[in-house]
């Protein structure tokens, strides 16, 4: 479980969470909506501690992961990250990609190590591009490589931080569809996006983020078709 | 009739062995000068680029003397100053200390330039993946941005080679200085020159090949 406690984070002067408070059950699918700049993707780097914060608490299954005697290098393990931009390692192939966590992380023996990335990318739908350099992968490719390469730490949640936004749109599908994959598979997600098709089809619950603060949260349906706050309504009638 | 006495005799084959040998040493101060320096670069590129203007204004500043004073007047100046201090090293040591730094000083742009190369959001992710600073390091950094800049460092290596003949104004018998002998002696300028300048090539050519190919590969 995530819980999340009266979040701030400061970007100098820019107060970008305005007192953040957050759970998210295991096995439960969140969308994050939300206009550019409202904090959103701000608050998937503060959960796995890439971003400092500088009031309230995270906490992972119950341990504080802003706090000074956490290993988040091990925390961290427990959380897959998929980025707006892919990332892929360009100096290793797609099964090396997804294997070298496991290997210098995990301290898993190569063989092992590459039958996970095996299992991984078969498991994305990239089985048949497992020796190719990300070079020769499309974007679509590389993002589901990406997603491969983050549950090859077997995570226990995923945070995907508008992993559609850089795709050309023909491509946006195919990654959808190996997130909705894996929600079907009961993985723990918070997904930040701007696809309100996936929030609305394959969430559990959708939150509407403005200006740095959680403005409304609840079922897809409440959301998208009964929004209480006005914000939301605004946001929603220009999306659409 | 008095004979006449020639102070000079012409380029013969054992002067070959004597280039052949210079050559070595050219190319041992070299080796030794450019893998020192390369990775006193590194930690130096690294600490530019981590410890900001602390190390901008340290580091950086001295860094800065060494890769803008001529490499000449720097080896003279320690050379026949070190002693003054108790650092009494003959001319080959010499050579090494100040071609080390010196290589140091290039490569510590480069190394800083191959880190900055690697972009953030990729160092990110990489430690979102439970890589510790070191792990990104040495799996993620070293790798992608070595390759950026290895053309760079090529360059470098390929300078210090070269410049590496300066450190005959030392006396340390080089391949220059093994050159100049031996126009002396056989005042034959043309050839002897052109010798010395066949091996430096022949030093040089299989490292810019040897480059490419790396360079080629890496491009796949």
């Amino acid at each position: 479980m995530i819980e999340i406690r009266d979040l701030h984070k400061h970007f100098g002067d820019l107060h970008v969470l305005k007192g953040i408070d957050l759970d998210v059950k295991k096995g439960e699918v969140l969308s994050v909506i939300g206009s550019s700049g409202s904090g959103k993707s701000t608050l998937l780097y503060c959960i796995n501690s890439l971003e400092k914060i500088q009031q309230g608490s995270v906490k992972i299954d119950g341990i504080d992961v802003h706090a000074k005697n956490t290993d988040v290098n091990k925390l961290r393990q427990k959380l897959g990250m998929v980025f707006q931009q892919w990332n892929s390692f360009p100096h290793l192939t797609a099964m090396e990609n997804v294997a070298l966590a496991p290997r210098i992380v995990k301290g898993k023996s190569k063989e092992e190590a590459l039958y996970i990335a095996e299992t991984q990318l078969k498991h994305v739908g990239l089985g048949d591009k497992l020796k190719n350099y990300p070079s020769a992968l499309s974007g679509g490719q590389q993002q589901r490589l990406a997603i491969a390469r983050a549950l090859a730490m077997e995570p226990e949640y995923m945070l995907f931080d508008e992993a559609t936004s850089a795709l050309d749109p023909e491509k946006v599908g195919e990654v959808l569809d190996t997130m909705r994959l894996l929600a079907e598979e009961g993985m723990t997600m918070i997904c930040v996006t701007h696809e309100m098709g996936f929030a609305r089809d394959v969430s559990d619950r959708v939150a509407y983020f403005h200006q740095g603060v959680m403005e409304e949260i609840g079922p897809p349906e409440q959301i998208f078709y009964s929004p209480i706050s006005e914000h939301t309504k605004k946001f929603l009638a220009n999306v659409r | 009739m008095q004979e006449t006495i020639t102070f000079f005799s012409g380029f013969s084959t054992p002067d070959l062995w004597f280039l052949a040998d210079a050559a070595l040493k050219t190319l041992w101060i070299s080796v030794l000068s450019i893998s020192i320096g390369t990775v006193l670069g590194g930690i130096f590129g690294w600490m530019l680029h981590e410890g900001k203007w602390m190390a901008a204004l340290t580091v950086g500043s001295i860094l800065d003397i060494f890769r803008s004073v001529p490499l000449i007047i720097q080896l003279v100046l320690f050379y026949n100053f070190a002693p003054m201090v108790g650092l009494s090293l003959d001319p080959f040591a010499s050579g090494v200390v100040i071609l080390t730094i010196y290589t140091a000083a290039l490569v510590s742009n480069v190394a800083r330039g191959g880190i900055e190369a690697v972009p953030v959001s990729m160092r990110k992710a990489s430690r979102s993946l439970g890589m510790s600073y070191w792990q990104d390091l040495r799996h993620i950094v070293l790798p992608i941005g070595g390759r950026a800049v290895f053309p760079a460092w090529i360059g470098v290596v390929l300078g210090v080679m070269k410049d590496s003949a300066l450190v005959s104004v030392l006396g340390y018998v080089e391949l220059l200085k093994a050159s100049q002998i031996l126009i002396t002696r056989t005042q034959e300028p043309f050839l002897i020159l052109a010798l010395a300048g066949a091996f430096y090539f022949a030093l040089s050519y299989p490292i810019s090949r040897y480059a490419a190919k790396f360079e080629q590969r890496w491009a796949q």
